[in-house]
């Protein structure tokens, strides 16, 4: 009994790490652009399916490919800020959620469209199956375990990038006051755009884990942006670190609800998520 | 007599075709086929719908992405009263909207904890609970859903054609209901409120709305519209599902689009909006995915372009509103003073 209630915890927290890959890039775009970006879980599952393109295409490991791409990620965000989004970001919070949301329907049909509603997986080699028996108790997967070292790595980066590199210091200029960085000379426009080809890169790096991970489809940007929204806000605003609790304690809640079924899994998530809202509004680890 | 002005001549006279519509629609069966009057149930839940957000993203800022989870409460809540409490049906749609109002309230209390960006995607989790727990619920079928017995739908009319004109008409008092409830809310004291809320939020809290309260009062206001416009959705379809009657695309994104593209923060907008929908569906239905797709691009051009919609557009050029909601200031102005 214990020891299935530790595997579960265990499980649940690798899962975490995923769910933590999800939620860095909407962490960023909120605590630095200010906005939501709904169409969030479907530019992760655009990433999917362009990753099996490109992979199948040259005959590449998933893993590889997901690296060559992100040169690519950083330009593709850099210019959707520049050109789309940027038109909207600092106005009132409509626009931002009118505009994100009709691409994210663009998104969704468009992949429908051109991929159909087939379910896809990319697959990761030996890695997917091995695994570390611990003490005789647990095993681990060693690919959850890859993840969740990613997503700790991930973070670490962004954190040294944040608040060590120059550019960092830039970023957070514009995020506490744009009309002041305006004025010593920073551009916010050219600042936003790097900072969405930061959160395109999270992106990537996010899609590859969640495809060679378990299936994907068309239609299932939605339930991501749920759950990257969830973490984000049970982590609390602006905490890159809190992500990755949030995403730990939705992964958890769903290992136990999926005790039961698989509606109960995202249940399970959901209520979770409504009742740490409802006794800590401003999430677990806001800094405001 | 002061003589009226081309711009107040043009307004009377789309008043006037407005009014020809409506009255158009109550001899609606002596004048249209079955198939058009099942399109025109259509048409006035979706307008009924459309009114209901945008009463709430165009006025109250609550941009909700979760609107689907009342017309699903709505749906759900009927059939439990029909078939499972053997409530009367017209009893029954009473009390599904009771109860879609009643649960709209710890959906509101949760909801309202979020602050404004959040506010969205909360909206939408809440609904997806809603959906999840319907397919959860003993004696409605589960995740695959379940029909309407025979003797209840019979209760709205014994033949195909009674029925459809029975729906019909509770379409169309649905949404002569909805829009007549809301042009009384924006032209009341908490519509006054609304109004400034819309074009200010910070003047209008500084200038003495509570902000606070008329939110709430907006989003509850709304629910049973919701539900009821549910029960109809599912006296039409003869069936409860909660993939459809809880459909996000069917009952919000469509919806967020037909306001987007008629113009937000207006009461002519929902109507033009739902009127191009329909223009696009019947031409466009045919080319599967890419439906949404053209939709969705032409919100966002909308929004970039002209974020107050077709009816924006229009205004532009016309200050005149089709349908009063405005005060005017002091006595009505002669006309011999110069327009701005």
């Amino acid at each position: 009994m214990l020891v299935t209630i530790l595997n579960l915890v265990v499980q649940g927290v690798l899962t975490g790490g995923l769910y933590a890959l999800f939620a860095i890039g909407l962490s960023i775009s909120f605590g630095v652009m200010r906005f939501i970006n709904i169409a969030h879980g479907d530019l992760i599952v655009l990433a999917s399916f362009l990753l099996m393109t490109f992979a199948n295409a040259f005959g590449l490991n998933p893993f590889v490919a997901a690296v060559m791409m992100l040169p690519a990620a950083f330009i593709f965000g850099y210019g959707l800020q520049r050109v789309l989004l940027q038109r909207i970001v600092g106005k009132n919070v409509l626009p931002v959620i009118l505009v994100t949301f009709g691409l994210a329907i663009i998104i969704q049909n468009g992949l429908l469209e051109i991929y159909g509603p087939d379910t896809r997986k990319l697959s990761g080699g030996a890695i997917e199956v091995a695994s570390i028996n611990l003490g005789g108790l647990i095993d681990i997967g060693v690919y959850p375990l890859a993840i969740f070292l990613t997503a700790v790595a991930t973070l670490a980066f962004l954190d040294f990038f944040f608040h060590r590199s120059a550019i960092g210091a830039r970023i957070r200029a514009v995020t506490d006051d744009p009309q002041a960085a305006a004025l010593i000379g920073l551009s916010p426009a050219r600042i936003y755009s790097f900072a969405m080809g930061i959160v395109m890169v999270t992106i990537v790096i996010a899609a590859c884990c969640m495809s060679v991970w378990s299936n994907f489809d068309p239609a299932i940007g939605p339930s991501r942006l749920l759950t990257a929204f969830e973490a984000v806000a049970m982590g609390g605003l602006g905490s890159l670190w809190g992500t990755l609790a949030g995403g730990i304690m939705l992964g958890v809640a769903q290992n136990f609800g999926a005790q039961f079924d698989a509606a109960w899994q995202t249940l399970a998530q959901h209520l979770l998520f409504l009742v740490v809202l409802a006794l800590r509004p401003q999430g677990l680890f806001s800094k405001g | 007599m002061r003589s009226m002005s081309p711009a107040e001549i043009l307004a009377l006279v789309l008043r006037a075709a407005l009014m020809l519509a409506a009255m158009a629609c109550v001899a609606g069966p002596w004048l249209f086929s079955l198939n058009d009057l099942s399109l025109l149930t259509e048409f006035f839940t979706l307008l009924t719908l459309a009114l209901m957000w945008n009463l709430l993203a165009g006025y109250a800022d609550i941009i909700s992405v979760g609107q689907h989870a009342f017309v699903g409460i709505g749906a759900y809540a009927f059939y439990g009263l029909t078939v499972l409490a053997k409530v009367d049906p017209w009893m029954a749609i009473a009390g599904a909207m009771a109860i879609t109002f009643l649960l709209a309230i710890p959906a509101m209390a949760v909801i309202f904890r979020l602050r404004m960006a959040y506010l969205a995607v909360g909206t939408w989790v809440v609904a997806e609970v809603f959906l999840l727990v319907a397919g959860k619920l003993p004696g409605f079928g589960g995740g695959s859903g379940v029909s309407l017995p025979i003797p209840i739908v019979k209760a709205f009319g014994g033949s195909l054609s009674g029925r459809t004109q029975t729906i019909y008409f509770m379409s169309l008092v649905l949404a002569v209901a909805a829009f007549l409830a809301t042009w009384a809310l924006l032209r009341s004291r908490i519509g006054l409120g609304l109004t400034a809320m819309r074009d200010n939020e910070e003047a209008a809290g500084s200038a003495g709305v509570n902000l606070r309260r008329v939110r709430i009062l907006s989003f509850l206001w709304t629910a049973p519209f919701l539900g009821l416009a549910g029960v109809l959705v599912t006296l039409q379809k003869l069936r409860i599902a909660p993939a459809a009657s809880f459909s996000i695309m069917d009952w919000t994104i469509f919806i967020i689009f037909i306001v987007v593209i008629g113009g937000i923060g207006s009461l002519e907008g929902p109507i033009i909006g739902t009127i191009v929908f329909f223009l696009l569906r019947e031409n466009l239905s045919g080319y599967g995915a890419w439906y949404p797709i053209i939709l969705g691009a032409v919100s966002i051009a909308v929004i970039l372009t002209e974020p107050r919609g077709l009816w924006g557009l229009w205004r532009r050029f016309n200050t005149l509103e089709v349908i009063p909601v405005s005060h005017r200031i002091g006595a009505p102005v002669d006309d011999k003073t110069i327009e701005p």
